[in-house]
């Protein structure tokens, strides 16, 4: 491990950022979803009725937790077929100027599932599979989509922990057209601005040809990138425009667009912290969250910065300097294959932190060149359900099970019934909240260890050695937890892997979203019991640290084998100069 | 500690006299999701990037369009992608591990080897080997910059470090015919720091250098 300054400042200062955006966020969020009082209001209410009128939704009526999680489930569906439709078609329809052929099914399959699911995991590379038409008319959409039934998700949630014996958890169609109109769309055109002044393409062109001073020819894809990356990152969706994604000069091209792409990534995820305190009644209970998760970012920022910074044992006497050096002949230092330049080691270490404590999945250096360990803090951010701050809304309906779980043991251990925002944690509750984790485990682990004992699984890894068996690991992880980035050394545009990656994706949103929604319809009609002497309070220090405990140790006692057959025994070996 | 205004939160919604069954639930949410995402589509898969494109292409022509460097009339990079280096007159960027050549700005992408990979030690074995070759002027036993011989993410980096620059000096000048002193304050013209200082790092941009090489050389 090896830490500079530089790279803890800019953690530090990230941090400060986040923390300073959370409360504003939130309390826009709170005009959104609740007052409906928002700023755009006079120019984007007509936009909203005519949208309710075609779609012959009455906007007063509220859905109990079924009959919202059935709309979500039909919107899902249809924005499916239509992608998938979209990509088999692209060779006849318009906007193709390169001619790119028609999708394959399998892959126009888990494309379709990967951007509807809000994973945006990507077998395949943007520049030389997708039509312009079906970037921004399919992708770019599902952009939105995807991220607008996160957030409804979650605020159906927050309303099904916060109402006081109610039957109902508002209007699917209502909130996610109110996420889109006034939350996700005004953020997108300024942020798209911002990057196009950064240096982000946005232009109907598909490449451009210039001779070098050298005289080499060189073709250059570009096309309307800003637009797509605005939403990428703020959705959380993560699927880039090139296959290197935010890596790309035209995707991230300076150290400011960096920060701002980071910033947008946890920005609605805090925000909806601050969301979640102000429905309860008590914004310290937002706060109480914000303090687990941020001291979750902490450590997995600062471990992936310290060993990335250290570099390559294996390249140490091949005679070339990997130490930092700031002021004369400044240069990063520490492993800098499969990282760029101007993002240099804190920059590239605290965007792969951020990408996937959230389920972004943005990659701005390629995780598969990582250091074990430096590539393992990723895949535990992601195993542990990326609820620091986590995914646009299913970051804070994946926490709030915890919370429910943590203060379930702390029921257990004082010997009470446990409540938590003053309604009773009973046995249904706990149920579905168990069911919900158990999942995520029985995906990653049940088809992680399917694809290493069968051949198709094993023939598409890219690095022998036990860090084959990350790649597959990661793979999983990344599809459950609808994350989207990868250990990429894996080949897995194969029918096993499109097929077993989908449906990765759909247990990991679909399969856990469900019991969630079926939490929630069982405590909206709870009553709200006012605390009394024996109630553990949820919005001190001490409810923090509990819920930690929790995250961690589920997180510890179900992957901590799997993490030691991959990254860590890597790591040993690399430190006995072992290459494969 | 603050509260909402009651109306506005914890009120129930009174429950309509018969609840849907789930079958009506299913019936009625088949309208809306099928016109929904058409809408959607028409919004923001058309008139959203539509309307980023006329306002790019009005506020910001150039990053629009690529940031395209001419020289003598002609196109001849885009400030941001890296391109290939190979003759000694130049500085020289990244490693590009991009396919079927290096710069490949059609196909961005990195090597994606990990780090216990034989193949990446040899690999880095054989840019040291050649740099030394390509750089006889410098001390021998000057260890190289680690970012001059590890691939870049995109494989289009257009940066290196300063101490990667500061490596080619001795060739340069001697190529060139220029003192190293002035190769140097070319260089040093081009460094680009942080970003308020703390984000990012200190880059060189090689094209950047490679025009203003020539520019001093009279070309």
């Amino acid at each position: 491990m090896s830490f500079t300054f530089n790279g803890l400042a800019q953690i530090a200062v990230f941090f400060a950022l986040i923390a300073l955006l959370t409360k504003p966020v939130g309390l826009y969020l709170v005009a959104v979803f609740e007052k409906k009082n928002t700023w755009f209001e006079p120019l984007l209410r007509p936009v909203e009725r005519g949208c309710y009128w075609l779609c012959g939704v009455d906007s007063q009526q509220e859905q109990d937790w079924k009959g919202y999680t059935i709309a979500m489930l039909w919107f899902t569906v249809a924005g499916i077929l239509l992608l998938y439709a979209l990509e088999r078609l692209q060779g006849t329809l318009p906007l193709n100027p390169t001619h790119l052929p028609g999708v394959d099914p399998a892959l126009a399959w888990n494309t379709a599932i990967s951007f509807s699911s809000n994973t945006n995991w990507q077998n395949y590379s943007g520049e030389t599979t997708m039509s312009n038409l079906t970037q921004m008319a399919g992708l770019a959409v599902h952009n939105f989509t995807s991220a607008a039934v996160g957030i409804a998700i979650a605020v159906a949630v927050v309303r099904g922990f916060t109402r006081r014996s109610a039957h109902t958890l508002g209007n699917f169609w209502v909130d996610v057209t109110r996420g889109i109109l006034y939350l996700l769309l005004p953020i997108s055109v300024v942020f798209a601005l911002l990057l196009v002044w950064q240096g982000v393409p946005q232009t109907f062109a598909s490449t451009i040809q210039v001779v070098s001073l050298e005289g080499f020819k060189q073709t250059i894809a570009l096309g309307p990138v800003a637009s797509q990356e605005a939403i990428k990152m703020l959705g959380t969706n993560g699927g880039g425009f090139f296959n290197a994604n935010s890596a790309h000069p035209f995707e991230n091209p300076t150290a400011f667009s960096n920060l701002v792409e980071m910033l947008a990534i946890f920005a609605l995820g805090a925000g909806l912290l601050y969301f979640f305190g102000k429905l309860a009644g008590n914004t310290r209970q937002g706060w109480a969250l914000f303090a687990a998760v941020g001291a979750l970012f902490l450590i997995g920022a600062i471990v992936c910065l310290g060993a990335e910074q250290a570099g390559n044992p294996l390249l140490a006497n091949l005679g070339i300097d990997q130490s930092v050096h700031t002021y004369t002949l400044a240069q990063p230092g520490g492993n800098m294959e499969g990282k760029e330049m101007r993002f240099g080691i804190g920059s590239s270490t605290l965007f792969t932190t951020i990408t996937t404590d959230a389920s972004c999945g943005a990659i701005n250096s390629w995780i598969d060149s990582y250091t074990p360990l430096g590539g393992m803090i990723p895949l535990i951010n992601i195993q542990l359900g990326e609820i620091v701050f986590g995914g646009v809304g299913s970051g804070l309906y994946g926490l709030l099970v915890f919370a429910i779980l943590a203060v379930f043991i702390a029921g257990l251990m004082v010997g009470r019934t446990p409540e938590f925002l003053g309604k009773k944690i009973q046995q249904g509750e706990i149920q579905m909240a168990a069911l919900a984790i158990l999942i995520l485990p029985l995906s990653i682990l049940g088809l992680s260890a399917f694809a290493a004992v069968y051949a198709g699984g094993v023939s598409q890894i890219g690095n022998a050695g036990p860090h084959g068996l990350t790649e597959i690991l990661y793979a999983f992880s990344s599809t459950t937890g609808n994350n989207g980035s990868a250990f990429a050394g894996l080949a897995s545009n194969t029918p096993f892997y499109n097929w077993t990656l989908a449906f990765a994706m759909i247990l990991g949103r679909f399969a856990f979203l469900i019991p969630v929604m079926a939490l929630s319809g069982l405590l909206v009609g709870k009553k709200i019991a006012p605390a009394g002497l024996g109630t553990f309070p949820t919005t001190g220090a001490l409810f923090s640290a509990l819920l930690i405990g929790v995250i961690l140790l589920v997180g510890a006692l179900t992957f901590f084998p799997a993490l030691a057959l991959g990254p860590i025994v890597e790591h040993l070996l690399m430190l006995a100069g072992k290459s494969y | 500690m603050t509260t909402l205004a009651p109306t506005t939160t914890n009120t129930p919604v009174p429950a309509p006299a018969t609840r849907p069954t789930i079958w009506q639930q299913t019936l009625s949410a088949i309208r809306p999701a099928i016109v929904l995402t058409l809408l959607c589509t028409l919004g923001l898969g058309l008139a959203y990037p539509a309307a980023i494109t006329g306002l790019a292409q009005f506020l910001f022509p150039s990053q629009a369009n690529g940031s395209l460097v001419y020289h003598n009339g002609q196109p001849v990079a885009s400030a941001l992608i890296g391109q290939y280096w190979t003759q000694p007159q130049y500085l020289h960027g990244r490693p590009s591990a991009t396919t079927p050549g290096p710069y490949n700005a059609d196909n961005s992408g990195g090597s994606n080897l990990g780090p216990t990979s034989a193949a990446l030690v040899q690999t880095v074995q054989q840019r040291v080997a050649a740099l030394r070759q390509a750089n006889p002027d410098v001390p021998p036993g000057t260890a190289i910059p680690a970012d001059l011989v590890e691939a870049s993410a995109s494989g289009l980096d257009p940066d290196i470090s300063v101490a990667a620059a500061y490596y080619q000096i001795p060739r340069l000048a001697r190529v060139r015919g220029m003192t190293q002193a002035a190769v140097r304050a070319i260089i040093d013209q081009h460094i680009t720091g942080r970003f308020l200082g703390i984000f990012g790092d200190p880059i060189v941009n090689v094209l950047d250098v490679n025009l203003a090489l020539d520019r001093a050389q009279g070309h």
